[in-house]
Formats: C-alpha cells, sequence, structure tokens
C-alpha cells in the first residue's frame, strides 16, 4: 500500500493540473449532474484519497469519460456503477457498501450510541435517586479536612 | 558544532526525563518532599535543553547547513526565510522536536504556574508528563533524528514541499501541536488523580484550563488547516475527511466532550470517573492519530514521513500509555464515587447528552478511518471508506448536538422543568423557523440541506443570545445591560463558542448547498457569465517567482458592467521539487467568494477555467475563531486568576530551583 501511495505521488507529480476538463463535459446537463454526483462516490485509484471528481490524474479522466460514456449509453446509476465496480473492484466505491462485514462499520455508530445512550440512561436514573453509596456522607480524609478547616 | 551541541542537549533532555519520570513519583508515594521538588526543576531544564536543541536546528536550517541530512532534504537556497524557519518543521523529524518542545513547555507552565496544586499531585503529574517526554524523546533520538549529518554535503538542497510553501501552513502545525500535547496535560492529571485516588471539584477546576487551552489551540490548528486546503488546493473544498484530518478531529472532538464533562466535576462533584476516561481516551486519539500520521498505515493526502519502523514504535508507545493508564483506571475508577444528586431534566443531564453525542461521534469518525485497515487484515476486503460516509454518519450527530444545545445551556443545574426553561426560547424556534422557511422559499429546486443548515444555526445562536439575555435578570434594560457586563466570563465565553458552532454548522450547510460551479474553455479576451457576475480572461502570462515558474491569468470580475475585482489565478511549477501547486484567485466578502482557478491551455486554443461562487464560505473560519475566542474568554474567567493569584502567595515551591 505504502508503495502503491509513492508511485501515486511521483504520477501525481507528472500530471498537470485540473480535476474535471471542460471537454469532458457532457452537452446534457442532467446526465452531466449526475455523472458528476457518481463521480463524487468514485476513488481515484492511483491518488493518495481523493475522488475522480477532484483529482488531476490521467487514470480519473479515464474514469470520468468511462462513466459519462455508460451514461450516454443509457445506463442507470446503478448500473453504471457496477460496470465500473465489476471492473475496478469495491476499492473504487467511496461509500462502503452495507454488505457482509461492512454491516459492523455501518451498525458500529448507532450500536454505540444505544449501548451509551442506555448506560447514561441507568446512570441517571441511579442519580435521581441519590442512592449509591457515597452520595451524602463525607469520607475520613474529608472529615479530617473539615476539622481542620474548622479548626476543631 | 551548534548542531552537534544541539544534538547533545537532546541526548541530556532524555536524562533529565528519565529522572523526572521517577524520582517525583517515589517522592510522592514515600511523602519525601525533596524527592518531589526534583520534578520542576527538571521540567524547567528540560524546556531549556529541548529549546536549545530547536534552536540548533533552526539556526541549521537558517543558515542552510546542507551538511546535515534534512536540511538537504527540506530546503533549498532560494527558498524564501519564513519557510526556511517553517521548514524546521515542515518534515516528520523537524515537526516531532516541536512536539517534544511543546510538550517540555507544558510541563513547565505546570512547574511554574502549579503553586496551588497540592504538592504530591503535582509531583505525580510531572512525573507522568516526563514519562510521556521519555517516550516521544526515545522515539526521536532513536528513529528519527534530526541532526544526522552527511558525509559528503551537496551544493544545494532538494526544497520544501511546495504545498508546505504557504503562509497558511507554516502555522497550522504549531498550533495543531500545541493542541494535541496540551491534551497529554489532561492525560497527565487524569493519571496523576488515579494514582492519588482522589478526584474532586478542586481537580476538576485544575484539569478544565489546560483542556481548554489544548482545545483553542486544536480549534485554530484544524481551522487553519481547512482554510488553507479551501484556497490552496484548487477546488474550494474545505474538509475531505481525510484520514490525517480525522487525526486532528477526534481529539477535538474527544476534548469537547471533556470540557464539559469538567464543568460537572467542578460544580455538581459528579461524571468524575467518566471525566478521567475522556482524558486518558483524548490523548489515546491523539497518539492513535500521530500513529496514523507518521506510519503512513493508512493512504492519505498528506505526503508525510511514511515508515513502518516508526510506526511500530508509535504503536509500542500508544500500548503502553493506553494499556497502563487503562489499567490503573480499571483499578481505582471504582474508588471514585459521585457527590452530586441531580434529576433527570438537568443541565447535569444535558452534558450527559453532549458528552454521549461527542463520543460517539468520535468513535464513528475512529471506525470510519480505520475500517480500511480493518477490512483488509480481517476480512481480506480492499475497500475505501470516504467522505460520503462520514457526510452520512457524522452529520445526524452535529444535527443532535445543535438541537439539543439550547435547550440543555438554558436548564437549571441539579433540577429543572424542561417547559418552564424552555419558555424563552419559543420566540426564538419560531424565529428560526421562520428565517428556513425563507430560505425554502428563496430557493429554486435545490436541496432542503441549506434550510435546514439555516433553522439549526439559527436557533443555536438566537438561543445562545436568549440565554444571555435571560441571565441579565428582569427589570429595566439600563439594569439588565449592567448586569450582562457583570456577568462572569465563563458565561461570555460559553455563549461566544455556542455561538460560533451555529455560524460554522450553517456556513457548512450553506456552501454545501449554494454553491455554484462553472467550468469551460475560455478564449483570451473572451467574457462569460458566472451567476449575477460576468468574467473577463484579459490575459495569461509566465511570471517568474522566487524558487518557481507561474502561469498567471488575468480574470477581471465584473456586475452590471462595472468592475469588481481583478483576480490573478496562477498554476506554478517548482523546478527542485518537480512539482505543480495551483494559487486560486480569489475575490473575499462576507457573503461569498468568487473563486477562479486557471487549468491548461487547450489544443484547439483557449484556456480552461473554473468558477465557483462560495456563498458564506468565510462563515466556516468565522465561526470556528468564535468558538476559540469563546474559549479564551473562558479560559481568562476570574475562578481560573484566582487560582494563580494562591500561586504567588506561596513562593516555597520556586526557591528549590
Amino acid at each position: 500500500m505504502i508503495r502503491a501511495g509513492l508511485l501515486a505521488l511521483a504520477l501525481l507529480a507528472a500530471v498537470p493540473a485540473g480535476a474535471v476538463q471542460p471537454d469532458e463535459v457532457l452537452s446534457d446537463p442532467v446526465l452531466e449532474s449526475r455523472a458528476r454526483e457518481l463521480s463524487k462516490g468514485l476513488r481515484c485509484l492511483v491518488c493518495r484519497n481523493e475522488s475522480i471528481d477532484e483529482s488531476h490524474a490521467d487514470l480519473a479522466r479515464d474514469l470520468r469519460l468511462l462513466l459519462r460514456e455508460r451514461l450516454v449509453a443509457g445506463d442507470s446509476d446503478d448500473e453504471a456503477m457496477t460496470f465500473i465496480v465489476d471492473r475496478y473492484g469495491e476499492y473504487v466505491l467511496l461509500t462502503p457498501t452495507t454488505g457482509g462485514s461492512n454491516l459492523i462499520l455501518w451498525i458500529a455508530g448507532p450500536a454505540m450510541l444505544g449501548a451509551g445512550g442506555l448506560i447514561a440512561a441507568l446512570y441517571l436514573r441511579r442519580r435521581g435517586r441519590g442512592d449509591g453509596p457515597g452520595a451524602e456522607a463525607l469520607t475520613e480524609d474529608e472529615s479530617r479536612r473539615l476539622d481542620e478547616i474548622l479548626d476543631r | 558544532m551548534i548542531v552537534e551541541l544541539g544534538h547533545f542537549a537532546l541526548v541530556l533532555a532524555f536524562a533529565v526525563a528519565l529522572i523526572q519520570s521517577v524520582v517525583p513519583l517515589i517522592g510522592a508515594h514515600r511523602r519525601w518532599g525533596a524527592w518531589m521538588a526534583v520534578a520542576e526543576p527538571a521540567a524547567t531544564t528540560q524546556l531549556l535543553l529541548i529549546g536549545f536543541s530547536f534552536a540548533a536546528l533552526t539556526y541549521a536550517f537558517v543558515t542552510s547547513d546542507f551538511s546535515l541530512r534534512l536540511v538537504v532534504q527540506n530546503s533549498h537556497t532560494l527558498k524564501p526565510l519564513i519557510y526556511k524557519i517553517s521548514g524546521v518543521w515542515g518534515n516528520h523529524e523537524g515537526s516531532l522536536l516541536l512536539w517534544v518542545l511543546i510538550l517540555a513547555l507544558y510541563g513547565a507552565c505546570v512547574a511554574w504556574f502549579g503553586g496551588n496544586l497540592p504538592p504530591t499531585l503535582r509531583a505525580r503529574v510531572l512525573a507522568v508528563q516526563g514519562m510521556i517526554g521519555v517516550a516521544f524523546l526515545a522515539f526521536l533520538l532513536f528513529t528519527s533524528n534530526p541532526f544526522l549529518r552527511l558525509a559528503v554535503p551537496p551544493m544545494n538542497g532538494q526544497d520544501l514541499n511546495p504545498l508546505l510553501q504557504d503562509p497558511g501552513l507554516a502555522f497550522h502545525p504549531p498550533f495543531l501541536y500545541l493542541g494535541y500535547v496540551g491534551l497529554s496535560m489532561a492525560f497527565s492529571f487524569a493519571v496523576a488523580a488515579l494514582i492519588e485516588g482522589r478526584v474532586d471539584a478542586a481537580w476538576g477546576r485544575w484539569v478544565r484550563p489546560w483542556t481548554l487551552a489544548a482545545w483553542i489551540f486544536l480549534t485554530i490548528g484544524i481551522a487553519l488547516g481547512s482554510w488553507w486546503a479551501y484556497y490552496e488546493l484548487g477546488w474550494g473544498g474545505f474538509w475531505f475527511w481525510d484520514p490525517v484530518e480525522n487525526a486532528s478531529f477526534m481529539p477535538w472532538l474527544i476534548a469537547a466532550a471533556l470540557l464539559h464533562s469538567a464543568i460537572v466535576v467542578e460544580k455538581r462533584e459528579a461524571l468524575k470517573s467518566w471525566t478521567i476516561l475522556l482524558a486518558i481516551l483524548a490523548f489515546g486519539f491523539v497518539l492513535i492519530g500521530t500513529f496514523i500520521v507518521r506510519s503512513g498505515i493508512i493512504t492519505s493526502v498528506h505526503a508525510f514521513a511514511n515508515d513502518p519502523e516508526r510506526g511500530k514504535f508509535i504503536l509500542m508507545i500508544l500500548g503502553l500509555f493506553m494499556g497502563g493508564a487503562l489499567t490503573l483506571y480499571a483499578l481505582r475508577a471504582s474508588a471514585m464515587e459521585a457527590k452530586g444528586v441531580f434529576a433527570p431534566v438537568s443541565r447535569e443531564s444535558a452534558l450527559v447528552a453532549n458528552n454521549l453525542l461527542l463520543a460517539v461521534s468520535a468513535f464513528v469518525v475512529f471506525v470510519g478511518t480505520v475500517w480500511p485497515l480493518v477490512a483488509e487484515l480481517v476480512f481480506d476486503r480492499k475497500l475505501s471508506v470516504g467522505p460520503p460516509f462520514f457526510n452520512m454518519a457524522f452529520t445526524p450527530f452535529v444535527v443532535a448536538l445543535a438541537v439539543l444545545l439550547p435547550l440543555g445551556s438554558v436548564l437549571p443545574w441539579k433540577r429543572g422543568d424542561l417547559s418552564r426553561a424552555a419558555q424563552p426560547l419559543a420566540g426564538v424556534l419560531v424565529l428560526s423557523m421562520a428565517l428556513g422557511a425563507l430560505a425554502w422559499t428563496l430557493q429554486t429546486q435545490r436541496s432542503i440541506l441549506g434550510p435546514v443548515g439555516l433553522v439549526l444555526a439559527a436557533w443555536v445562536v438566537l438561543g445562545a443570545l436568549a440565554d444571555l439575555w435571560q441571565r441579565a435578570g428582569r427589570g429595566p434594560l439600563a439594569s439588565r445591560l449592567g448586569r450582562l457586563t457583570r456577568l462572569p466570563r465563563s458565561d461570555w465565553g460559553k455563549v461566544t463558542s455556542h455561538i460560533g458552532f451555529g455560524v460554522t454548522v450553517f456556513a457548512v450547510a450553506a456552501v454545501t448547498a449554494w454553491k455554484t460551479e462553472d467550468i469551460r474553455v475560455v478564449q483570451i479576451g473572451e467574457t462569460y457569465p458566472l451567476g449575477p457576475y460576468s468574467v473577463l480572461l484579459a490575459d495569461v502570462r509566465e511570471v517568474p517567482g522566487p524558487n518557481y515558474m507561474a502561469t498567471q491569468a488575468e480574470l477581471v470580475l465584473q456586475r452590471g458592467g462595472q468592475e469588481v475585482a481583478t483576480l490573478r489565478p496562477e498554476k506554478r511549477m517548482y523546478p527542485v521539487a518537480r512539482m505543480p501547486t495551483t494559487e486560486a484567485g480569489i475575490d473575499h466578502s462576507l457573503l461569498r467568494d468568487v473563486y477562479l482557478v486557471i487549468g491548461d491551455e487547450q489544443a484547439a486554443g483557449g484556456w480552461a477555467v473554473r468558477s465557483y461562487i462560495e456563498p458564506f464560505v468565510n462563515f466556516i473560519w468565522i465561526g470556528c475563531f468564535l468558538m476559540a475566542i469563546g474559549g479564551g474568554l473562558s479560559l481568562s474567567d476570574r475562578r481560573f486568576r484566582v487560582a494563580a493569584g494562591a500561586r504567588r502567595a506561596a513562593p516555597g515551591a520556586v526557591a528549590a530551583e
């Protein structure tokens, strides 16, 4: 992964600047805006964590053109994405699928919120009743300190 | 010679840190005053030694001493002086030296200003701080020595990464490190309190200023980084959910949670063990972030010092400190009984909700950041987790926080009545909704995001103002205003920070929803429309810079025939580093930025030009700075200054130096 990263950097350095080029833009604004939305969810494979919509790399340009080709050919959004994922692998998706082990990724947040919420609710109930040891009584240290302060 | 002295000072600092981490700890355990008193001079000495070492490295950079490997790799004689200096921390080794310098600075601050702490606690805090120093100095000396010489010095250096040659980025790392390392103070206080076996309101009061300071610096550091990304990377984005950005964002979220829970410890002596845990975790996230950034294990746009060996070392530090602290926590946390009793509807409960949301949102960011790694190692799946995931998973937490914030901040401590407390907020709610509806009707065919952002932001901002007005009490206007000026600064800090949060939420929603983009080929002399403006490409020419060549366009921004601004976006080529960068031409104003980027010359003639109108984008950073200013106001509150005054009354501790 690290070597790939270095290679990517070298490639990046060689290409001139410019993400979406004017000659790529489709004449149909509806298709173009669909293409832009989809590109934001596709990773530029040779870059470091950039979508093909933002990337300057040649490979990102190729992917953008490929995506637009599919859309012009009449593919739906899903069909076009499936077409690209079939060829470039899951790695190309910036929004991970919800299938298989990825379920853990998607569930982790809500599950943690639920568990945390439950613990917090139990804690609040206990605090509200004011039971639990040490709620009011002073510890030995504290009584001694109190005595010191009051000069007894 | 100076370089060797700097290296030697660093080794000495390592020895001093070793002493600082052992002797005071034993002293505190046995109640030997003399042993405990070692901590303060040790902390000061450590700062002086590392400071000298840092100065020596800076000297080598400024004088372009190319016998030093680090200078060769990151500097060049033609580079402007400011970037020669910022080049010191624009690389792995130098930035780590800055890291330990700031660590020593915080340690010394406890030694100087910690006179009001109980002697055993102070000794233990400094000892823990010393241990962190030992770990990072060892890391620096054994894996990333900045003082390595070259046998055959070259004639000139390889130049600093051009992206880093920018005023915004020159000051981004120091602020971030001030923030990261500041959280080590919260950690040291937490561990020291666990060793002491005692957490009380006073502890809450001591730990809060350090956390507050760290959080302020982190806020500024992150804002600077995001601002830099906005104007430098050339497509007007401001946050990319890059692993390295997340590495700074997670500690920020946890620190924000810690700030709020420390208030509960201070005012109500509840949530103690949770606050300790947060303090440990905050530093844990700092270490995890360091690991992510320095090991290069997760691909990120930040091309920065990728070395698996270093990664292992940091993982060891992480394991040692987190393992140790969490074990100690497991052993001692049960001894920390809460004292305050409060009802489910109260300020305390609201702060618990705040903590829950902030902590879980940090957890979500964490899971998303490491998931590609876990998926590859455990499930053998090579996948990406990108901005769409984070936007989807993180935004609900921001929305929930914004909804709860005004309600929580008007609730009284201990026991509250929701309907009574919320009464002054009814007007705020109606007004926010009206504003949202207005935005909804004004915009055509766009996402719901803009209006929703506006409603939330207005609710938070107006809610904070209503809260402030409530606090002014009753009676005629003059007496209310008078009372406002006499409110504690922490109240003003709270209101300012919350307004800042609301402002940032609004700006992020607004710029995401209402941004205009235009990409086209433009001939020289041609004018094209851009929203309410028209833009004329007047000229494109080559302009030489000190250590680069630039292709500079001259674009005239007009509105209704009147010239608004002339913008000169550039494409730069740094020949030594062989890297291109883009400099956008931006016309800043409060309500919108016009952001123009010059692209390539087209084969058929003309130039590719990208134009954006970014509405309200500057409010993102204005909001961040309001948050930081609020933190500063809170930090200057009387109760912390009074504590500082108590130190002067007890000068005994300083005499040991």
